[in-house]
């Protein structure tokens, strides 16, 4: 009688197609969002999330039709993030069919957003997305985290872990946790920074950036993440959802 | 009966409610998603979702007269099925904050209370303890089930609420657990509700839907 830990693809998609290339042998589209979601609710995923990396204001009519296509044929939970600035955006996504919206820069430069969406629509419905690094040569923070912007590329100067706990205050249900050191390096999540983020919330926690190989899962949930999250392993198949929760039940963790 | 059963999803304005739509299909309804008065009272079953908060959607639910609607269905024992925040105003009360003097339906006695977990909301997939003649779990007793919430109904107190609904047996409660033991879901004659969410809970979740639609025959 314990929740299970999630495991969540997560798929970047531009104008309504995936981008960064996936590699599933059988599918007849493999840059459409709808089937890959369907392969990997098939898989055993808990939830899904799309990052929509569209640029311009017109081609978010495209995402809006994808979020709704999703929820109408794939049947476990669907996080939208990436550019939410608004009550209105918000209301538009969980029209479409969106379960969950991430919300990241927006709330940076305005915290007070991550309270409007609260009222309106609930805790549960807004994940914090952070993208934190540790503080490069010559700057600092009283965490050692700060909070970046532009994929990484920008320090804010904020405290990542800071930030984190005044967002939950605020209203967030949930903070994705996105290590910008670790993106990319599949040498394992930053548990360190994890666990200085676990002691400060106490909401669902997603573990993101880093993921490699099976072994690095169960750290990540040890140190305090309730979900784990990955994008590149999963769609070149390096490893399949149901290698991930074979790996975590094998060291005791609760999997779906 | 000829056909799919009739399906109404009460659009009280709450929330993502096109999954519940589409899962109830797939579940074999015909499913219409209004607030029409005549339509929710005369449909085979009633769904009544709900999403975000205790007062809201008692406001909400109200606002398309849907407590009468509910009743007058009971009272002819036509079945309604509570999704989530739509089990929790099924009860008499919460404590979320901004609830203040809002009133749930009072279907069933209980307050709904925030849960003393360490992680809150409680979010994912969750096992279920299911009595031993339920209709609804059968098939999918020993399933995980998608939950997302932060309040809860942790004591099950119930006595017959008049002779009318006497006749039907006593209800059917299912457990679920985080930080404390919580009502997951609740059979009682022609009403039920889950607080987890059905239409999100992938192939477990249709089998469930299945159970209630195959029932309203």
């Amino acid at each position: 009688m314990t929740v299970a830990v999630r495991v969540i693809p997560c798929l970047d998609v531009d104008a309504g197609r995936v981008v960064k290339g996936v590699n599933f042998v059988g599918l007849r589209d493999a840059g459409d969002p709808v089937e890959l979601a369907r392969r990997y609710g098939e898989e055993g995923a808990d939830e899904l999330t799309f990052l929509d990396v569209t640029a311009s204001a017109d081609s978010r009519e495209t995402t809006y039709e994808v979020v709704s296509r999703t929820a109408e044929e794939v049947f476990i939970p669907l996080t939208v993030g990436g550019g939410v600035r608004s009550v209105d955006d918000v209301d538009r996504l969980l029209r479409a069919g969106a379960d969950k919206v991430g919300v990241n820069t927006a709330a940076i430069g305005r915290p007070e957003l991550i309270a409007e969406i609260a009222d309106r629509f609930g805790s549960q419905v807004l994940v914090l997305s952070v993208d934190a690094r540790r503080c490069p040569e010559g700057t600092s923070t009283p965490s050692g985290y700060e909070v970046t912007t532009h994929g990484g590329r920008r320090g804010t100067g904020i405290d990542a872990v800071e930030w984190a706990a005044r967002a939950v205050s605020l209203g967030a249900g949930e903070v994705l946790l996105n290590s910008m050191d670790a993106d990319g390096t599949k040498a394992g999540f930053d548990l360190e920074m994890l666990r200085d983020v676990r002691s400060r919330v106490s909401v669902p926690l997603i573990a993101s950036g880093g993921a490699g190989h099976l072994d690095h899962f169960a750290p990540a949930v040890r140190a305090g993440a309730d979900a784990v999250l990955a994008a590149s392993v999963f769609h070149f198949r390096e490893m399949t959802i149901g290698d991930v929760k074979a790996a975590m039940r094998a060291e005791g963790i609760p999997v779906r | 009966m000829t056909g799919r059963p009739e399906v109404v999803v009460l659009d009280h304005g709450s929330g993502n409610v096109r999954s519940a739509v589409r899962a109830l299909e797939r579940a074999g309804a015909a499913v219409t998603l209004t607030a029409d008065r005549a339509a929710a009272e005369d449909c085979d079953g009633l769904v009544v979702p709900g999403v975000g908060a205790f007062a809201a959607v008692a406001a909400g639910l109200r606002a398309v007269g849907g407590d009468r609607i509910v009743e007058r269905r009971l009272a002819g024992g036509r079945p309604v099925l509570g999704i989530c925040v739509g089990l929790q105003v099924l009860f008499q009360r919460s404590t979320e904050r901004g609830a203040g003097d809002a009133v749930g339906l009072g279907e069933w006695q209980g307050t709904v209370e925030r849960l003393p977990a360490a992680v809150v909301p409680h979010m994912g997939w969750n096992t279920v303890a299911t009595p031993e003649d339920t209709r609804l779990f059968a098939g999918v007793e020993e399933e995980r089930f998608y939950f997302v919430h932060s309040y809860a109904v942790r004591h099950w107190d119930h006595t017959v609420r008049d002779v009318a609904v006497s006749r039907f047996p006593e209800p059917l409660v299912t457990w679920a657990e985080h930080g404390t033991r919580f009502v997951a879901a609740v059979e009682d004659g022609p009403l039920a509700a889950t607080q987890f969410h059905p239409e999100k809970s992938g192939d477990a979740g249709a089998h469930l839907l299945r159970n209630w639609v195959v029932g309203l025959g």
